[in-house]
């Protein structure tokens, strides 16, 4: 055995679970410790009495899922900074080597060396720089609806606002909502056919768009819920699954009752004027009051988690459900609220995107709006206003990524890999720590 | 169980391998995690055959110690000398080759596996072809097992073991490994009074053989009763030796670094109305097995009743069941003749219940939420803490600045996440919390369990006047001592069923006999028949 602190897994006593750093701070097992709720080791020395064992009743222990979810939100703020860093880095990197003029430049490296590094600033500068400008201003453009990318990236944000939101508020109950897109998806389907089956006056037609999208949502989120609170069923898979149904659902739909009989595709009719977000800016962008939404529910959703007693039980079941228990909240019931209001969250999203920008239901509704959500609340580490911080970010990719596909002649899917090399980084705090050699944030006890 | 006096040993008979002894030396041990330093150069010598005892608190870093020692952890600083040599482990297989044996507190034992198996377990012997032969394993556990009275059977499952005798199974593989120094990490633990008077003996005879052993602890009476010599360490560092004679009184106060008053002054209970009752109460599993059966008792105001037990008999599904926390639940529970059985959580806490669970980090905190989240984590829905759904924050932080103060948790801002605090002081968190508010019933598991000598004294003097304010307090307990200290009454489960109800000022050995299965009248019969032959033992005065 090469003995180190870490190598001794097998014969570490468990008086010190994890928590060699704080001796300090006994745990409960430390010197009385009868084995307790966890404890097999210790096993009753009455025959019958298994009681430790299996305790009936009790909530399920935390599944790995959440407890992925509480490392990355202990993670700080810089962890998503750096994350965003390293992940453009390495798209630089990617974006250097399968530029022509790169390779071409590092054929003859040896006989001017400077040649290579002046190609590979060239280019990486070129892609970032159209990024940046695509995403926020560029002189240069044309049109002013080119020149103010900004708008561009707000409109992109939008939904990802809002269904951040929604994958974030599950996050903190300790729920791992995956089902973002299909509750967008039954959020805009419900959307729809109030917006353009039903004529209403202005105004209250549009706020009944968007009251049928949140129950739309609601309703395919409750379902997940409600299954993990009555039978235990995980959410993950069930969401997944509902994402499935929800796809084959919608173009039944498009195919059937609500096709637009003016077209040969799987389209719905154009929402009614009075249905539609308005725009903000004029007609020449697309920046739409969804945007006025969205921020509203930042704020109401940070009041909900922070201030209100329906927020103190949700992050006191996410972060210890048995606590939550004894402590008279009713566990399956926070988890069936907490869908219901996540999957409204997620309908909202689809509003925006139908009433907003799309105006036309069609079965790609959702787009990769659903799993951008689940990275945008990752980066946001689960706080409302860091995901809106991180759907901004990620719509300015969305924005500036076509800009940088046209005018640095970089593919979009370089846009893609940085996404996902974000989401590999945040959820892996301790490969950022190594990289820039942060050390982890240890509370130490306070000595009795 | 055997009782002690059949056992007879010839101390002539041990083989010559016994006879070798080692001696252990410390010198200025040091191990420091990141900024905290758990050991600060502590000196150490364990002379051969002797009985050392390693006294200190919880978090005292007397369990560091001893993974340093055992080659768990490498010393920052320091030198470990064997015989005079200087040692280097770099694991537990080194310390094991050099003779040094340890039973932790948490078996290391796998359940399906023979007692045979597992002392093999690491170090099998095998026949051609690589099949295992446990012959010889099975030789040696029966000869140590007659030398030493261990009355262990080589082919039992480990799981149909007590815990007593699996603890004797770890014994023997440190022993058939040569172990000649064991060291024996908070033993007593789980054992019932009578287990643990057997475990002294078996250390009296390993001793007499010529193991030496390191005995940790942190109860007094049996550190007096067993060592040669004992180190009290405080905080990392020790803070002196004395010899067993010492009294309780300066044990105690070198641990804790003040002087303490181990007893609790308490008037006699003056017992008012019976309102809290149980009758006939079961509670099962979701397998339909009794984990609590048929239990009757009722508990007055201004009174404790205490209820004891080894850990694992019912004691939890008790508490459990009248909190509502389980689902297969017959008979009742009345509170001023409510019935409780079948109500919500919230509704048994809503008519006056306190609680404090036996596990307070998983039951009883939220480690994430502040300090002063925490100490509304019940209250969160009544005035002032919230008004119409919103919590008002200013009041949540007074009241979270009365309660530290009053309760001397020792944190350094109420807004720090409750898991920063030590277990000592999240205890206080969590008694805090459920006698902040007007009870009719108050019910505590382990109130103590992990706190300082310090705070246990703080902390039953609360629960002392919750009774005397005329509150019906339930206190559960595996530290018989603990429940001897607070009860009025005492009653003892085992294996989910109540053995009986007897007066708080019964003998220890009485209580010993109900907590291993005997019903009182029984437990008195055999009480009165040992002491006519006069074989009553050690442990029999309260």
């Amino acid at each position: 055995m090469s003995g180190t602190d870490k190598n001794v897994p097998a014969e570490q006593t468990p008086g010190t679970p994890g928590a060699p750093g704080n001796p300090g701070a006994p745990s409960i097992p430390g010197a009385t410790g009868t084995p307790g709720a966890t404890g097999a080791a210790g096993k009753p020395t009455a025959p019958s009495a298994q009681g430790n064992a299996d305790k009936p009743g009790k909530p399920e222990k935390e599944s790995s899922a959440s407890q992925v979810v509480r490392e990355i939100m202990s993670g700080s703020a810089m962890i998503s900074v750096l994350a965003v860093v390293v992940a453009l880095v390495i798209g630089g990197i990617l974006i250097a080597i399968t530029d022509t003029r790169v390779t071409t430049a590092f054929g003859y490296f040896f006989g001017d060396p400077m040649a290579t590094l002046k190609a590979i600033w060239a280019s990486i500068s070129e892609a970032y720089g159209a990024l940046w400008r695509g995403a926020t201003y560029d002189p240069g453009a044309r049109t002013w609806q080119g020149r103010l990318g900004i708008f561009e990236t707000l409109t992109f944000a939008t939904p990802l606002i809002l269904s951040g939101l929604s994958v974030t508020l599950a996050f903190r109950v300790g729920l791992f909502n995956i089902g973002a897109k299909g509750q967008i998806i039954l959020g805009a389907t419900f959307a729809g056919v109030v917006g353009f089956m039903i004529e209403l006056p202005p105004g209250i037609h549009l706020l009944a768009v968007m009251v049928a999208g949140a129950i739309g949502g609601a309703l395919w989120g409750g379902i997940a819920g409600f299954l993990k609170a009555k039978t235990g069923a995980h959410e993950v898979i069930v969401t997944i699954m509902l994402n499935y149904i929800a796809v084959s659902l919608v173009l039944y739909l498009l195919k059937n009752q609500l096709r637009d009989p003016s077209s040969s595709n799987p389209i719905s009719p154009r929402m009614h004027e009075t249905a539609m977000f308005p725009l903000l800016l004029g007609p020449n962008y697309r920046l739409h009051a969804g945007l006025i939404v969205a921020i509203l529910a930042v704020i109401v959703v940070s009041w909900l988690l922070n201030r209100s007693t329906l927020g103190f039980e949700y992050r006191a079941i996410g972060a210890n459900p048995r606590a939550a228990r004894t402590a008279g909240m009713l566990v399956s019931r926070g988890y069936i609220t907490v869908m219901l209001i996540s999957g409204a969250l997620a309908g909202l999203a689809g509003v925006t995107q139908l009433a907003g920008t799309e105006k036309i239901l069609d079965a790609d509704i959702a787009g990769s709006i659903g799993f951008d959500a689940i990275t945008v609340a990752l980066l946001g580490r689960s706080k409302p206003w860091g995901t809106f911080f991180a759907a901004i970010l990620f719509g300015a990719f969305k924005a500036g990524g076509t800009s940088m596909a046209i005018n640095a002649n970089v593919s979009i899917d370089i846009v893609a890999v940085v996404q996902s090399l974000i989401v590999l980084f945040i959820a892996a705090p301790p490969l950022i720590r190594s990289i820039f050699r942060i050390k982890e944030a240890r509370s130490e006890g306070v000595s009795a | 169980m055997a009782a002690p006096n059949v056992r007879c040993t010839s101390r002539d008979q041990y083989p010559r391998r016994w006879a070798k002894t080692l001696k252990l030396e410390l010198r200025g041990i040091t191990k420091s995690f990141g900024t905290l330093v758990a050991n600060d150069h502590i000196d150490l010598v364990v002379e051969s055959g002797q009985i050392h005892s390693l006294l200190g608190e919880n978090g005292a870093g007397k369990s560091t110690l001893m993974n340093v020692l055992y080659g768990l952890y490498s010393p920052s600083s320091g030198q470990i000398l064997v015989d005079d040599v200087p040692v280097n482990f770099s694991g537990p297989a080194d310390a094991m080759a050099a003779g040094i044996g340890m039973v932790h507190q948490h078996f290391m034992l796998v359940p399906v596996f023979t007692v045979a198996e597992n002392v093999a377990l690491g170090a099998e012997s095998t026949s051609f072809g690589g099949v295992l032969n446990l012959a010889e394993t099975r030789r040696k556990i029966r000869e140590i097992s007659t030398q030493f009275g261990f009355d262990v059977d080589p082919d039992a499952l480990v799981e149909d073991l007590p815990v007593g005798i699996q603890q004797r199974v770890e014994i023997i593989k440190a022993l058939v490994r040569n172990s000649k120094i064991l060291i024996l990490d908070e033993p007593t633990a789980v054992l019932t009074p009578q287990e643990t008077d057997e475990l002294m003996d078996i250390m009296g005879q390993l001793k007499a053989g010529g193991t030496s052993i390191v005995f940790i602890s942190h109860k007094l009476r049996e550190v007096k009763a067993i060592s040669d010599t004992i180190t009290v360490i405080r905080r990392g560092k020790v803070v002196g030796s004395a010899s067993p004679d010492a009294s309780t009184t300066e044990l105690a106060e070198l641990m804790v670094g003040r002087a303490v008053n181990l007893t609790l002054n308490k008037a006699d209970a003056t017992p008012g109305a019976e309102t809290f009752k149980i009758n006939n109460l079961t509670v099962m599993n979701d397998a339909g097995q009794r984990l609590l059966d048929d239990v009757t008792l009722s508990v007055s105001q201004g009174e404790i009743l205490g209820i004891a037990g080894v850990q694992g008999n019912g004691q939890t599904e008790l508490t459990e069941a009248v909190l509502g926390l389980h689902k297969h639940v017959l008979g009742s529970i009345t509170l001023d003749g409510k019935e409780l059985v079948g109500k919500s959580v919230r509704q048994v806490l809503d008519s006056g219940v306190g609680f404090v669970p036996e596990d307070r980090q998983d039951d009883g905190l939220v480690g994430e939420l502040s300090i002063a989240e925490n100490l509304i984590l019940d209250l969160y829905k009544s005035a002032p803490y919230s008004r119409a759904g919103t919590l008002n924050r200013a009041a949540i932080a007074k009241n979270a600045i009365n309660k530290v103060a009053e309760f001397d948790v020792r944190a350094q801002s109420s807004q720090d996440a409750a898991d920063t605090l030590s277990g000592g002081n999240q205890q206080k968190v969590v008694l805090a919390r459920e006698l902040s508010r007007p009870l009719k019933l108050f019910i505590a598991s382990q109130p103590t369990r992990g706190v300082d000598v310090g705070s246990i004294e703080f902390l039953h003097k609360r629960i002392v006047a919750e009774r005397d304010a005329g509150t019906p307090v339930v206190i559960v307990s595996t530290e018989l001592d603990e429940v001897l200290e607070l009860a009025d009454r005492i009653a003892v489960l085992f294996a989910g069923r109540l053995m009986g109800i007897v007066p708080g000022k019964s003998s220890r050995a009485l209580l010993g006999l109900m907590m291993a299965g005997l019903p009182v009248a029984e437990a008195q019969e055999q009480m009165k028949s040992q002491s006519e032959s006069g074989t009553t033992e050690e442990g029999a005065q309260p």
